[in-house]
């Protein structure tokens, strides 16, 4: 397992996203509420790019008429079908049993550990007094 | 919401075989990108009166529609305008990624089943204008669909005859919603015209006949919609075989484009079964319902049907037949089936040809 550097943390405030490809693999980092999500860009069902549809919050129901909207900014709706995952783990809401989205662990390291290594810094030059998003793919 | 998207569009994979398309929705990027082929008088009356279905005084269609314009997210042209308005982006996002050999055109939003038919009859032939001159003569693996006026089924004809020969068209297009089930004698000029000049006609899901959906009434959501497209298309079909359309024209080839095939095996067993007891009251059939359906209608594969086990799907297109699939994207809207992934594994190499190439290119006479 080898860990990237993605981006220093003020380049991902919350709410936002970033498309990088590492070795050969197309890949979104997500910070939803200050928390680092990856996710591999490619939806399980058919290969749409995935992390590229609108994020949604998961709509859900104990009973007919009565709607609960939750985990709002947390789900990814595939921009091609609409399938809809959860950023924090890849489980589907469709079809939870047969599909998940890859998910992979993103922990922010402060500058002076991302220089002693082992990283691979994929876009951006490190420096030391700064903390980084980094991802073990 | 700050979103970073990838600069180039994602193709997921790179398809060594060609296939065809055969349900491809191009879009104009403005509304006066018609006008070069439209009469002045109609720019003003587009202009002063709008387009008027027959549905009520409302704007768009009576279903919300998933995503913008019923469309892939990332479909939008980098240029800008509506997803399916920018050719160069479509080839890059579609025609060449997949090696579309042949891409099969349905306008949507076009002229038909408006209610002033003159209005109607002008921008359906604006609309086939444009496809030649925006589409089909800019990029040799898109082919045109002819779209008339066709609740008027005499303008609809002559606009059919005023193609005949042009190497632009492969087909003639309805929708599956009309203001009378297809079969009807007021759609039967366009079958005559279509059989003739030896172009298939195409039934795509949709339109607006001022009809509720369903025989009881408007469903409530749109995933009602998406369904009812079936039994829309049941009746359309029901229609065309039981007034004898197939016996009257009887060389006529028909698409069902974008309604699934599933359901027609046990339509086909029911008209049988009833037609037995019933066949008194349509002495003009020669032949069982499901001898007509077999023999004259192919079938788009978008929404490709998915059961839980594969074996119940491949019984479904025996009984169809491999040779009657067309494979189809529906691009760029949403429910776009990728081709990679809609066939499941255990099919014959002749039968996987035929079902993303071969029946397209017989069908619709493509060398």
């Amino acid at each position: 397992m080898t860990r990237h550097v993605i981006a220093p943390v003020d380049e991902l405030p919350p709410g936002t996203r970033k498309f990088l490809d590492i070795d050969g693999r197309p890949i979104a980092i997500f910070n939803i509420k200050g928390e680092f999500f990856g996710l591999l860009n490619r939806c399980p069902h058919q290969g749409a790019a995935l992390c590229e549809g609108p994020l949604i919050g998961l709509a859900q129901s104990s009973n007919p008429g009565e709607i609960e909207y939750t985990k709002l900014g947390e789900i990814i709706r595939c921009p091609w079908h609409g399938w809809e995952f959860d950023i924090r783990t890849g489980q589907s809401y469709c079809d939870p049993k047969r599909f998940r989205a890859r998910a992979y662990p993103v922990n922010v390291e402060p500058g002076s550990a991302v220089v002693k290594g082992p990283y691979v810094a994929e876009t951006i030059a490190v420096s030391v007094e700064s903390d980084y998003v980094v991802v073990d793919l | 919401m700050n979103v970073q998207f990838r600069a180039e569009p994602s193709a997921s994979v790179s398809l060594k075989t060609a296939i065809a398309d055969c349900d491809i929705h191009p879009a104009r990027a403005t509304k006066d990108e018609l006008y070069p082929f439209l009469a002045k008088r109609w720019h003003s009356h587009l202009e002063t009166y709008g387009i008027q279905a027959y549905h009520g005084m409302m704007e768009g269609p009576p279903y919300p529609k998933a995503q913008p314009n019923a469309s892939r997210r990332d479909a939008w042209p980098p240029e800008g305008g509506p997803q399916g308005s920018s050719l160069s982006f479509m080839q890059k996002q579609l025609l060449d990624p997949y090696n579309v050999a042949l891409g099969v055109l349905n306008p949507l939003a076009t002229g038909q089943g408006l209610r002033n038919q003159d209005f109607a009859g002008a921008l359906c032939a604006a609309i086939n204008d444009w496809q030649i001159e925006k589409w089909t003569s800019k990029d040799k693996r898109l082919k045109a669909s002819i779209v008339v006026a066709n609740e008027d089924g005499i303008a609809g004809a002559a606009e059919i005859r005023k193609r005949a020969g042009d190497p632009n068209f492969v087909q003639v297009l309805l929708l599956s919603r009309n203001v009378e089930p297809l079969g009807q004698r007021r759609y039967w000029p366009i079958y005559e015209a279509a059989q003739e000049i030896g172009l298939p006609v195409g039934v795509h899901a949709f339109g607006f006949g001022g009809n509720p959906l369903t025989p009881s009434g408007w469903p409530s959501f749109y995933i009602e919609e998406m369904v009812g497209h079936a039994q829309c298309q049941q009746t359309a079909l029901a229609s065309l075989v039981l007034e004898g359309v197939f016996e009257r024209y009887p060389k006529l080839k028909m698409v069902m484009i974008e309604a699934g095939f599933g359901w027609a095996p046990s339509l086909a067993w029911r008209l049988d079964k009833t037609f037995e007891k019933l066949h008194s009251e349509v002495p003009h059939l020669k032949r069982k319902p499901s001898e007509y359906i077999r023999d004259h209608i192919w079938w788009t594969t978008q929404p490709m049907e998915d059961p839980e086990r594969r074996d119940h799907l491949f019984q479904t297109i025996e009984w169809i037949g491999w040779d009657k699939l067309l494979f189809a994207t529906d691009y760029p809207h949403w429910d776009f089936d990728e081709p990679s992934r809609v066939l499941p594994a255990g099919v014959s190499d002749a039968n996987r040809e035929a079902f993303y190439l071969g029946n397209a290119k017989k069908l619709y006479g493509i060398a």
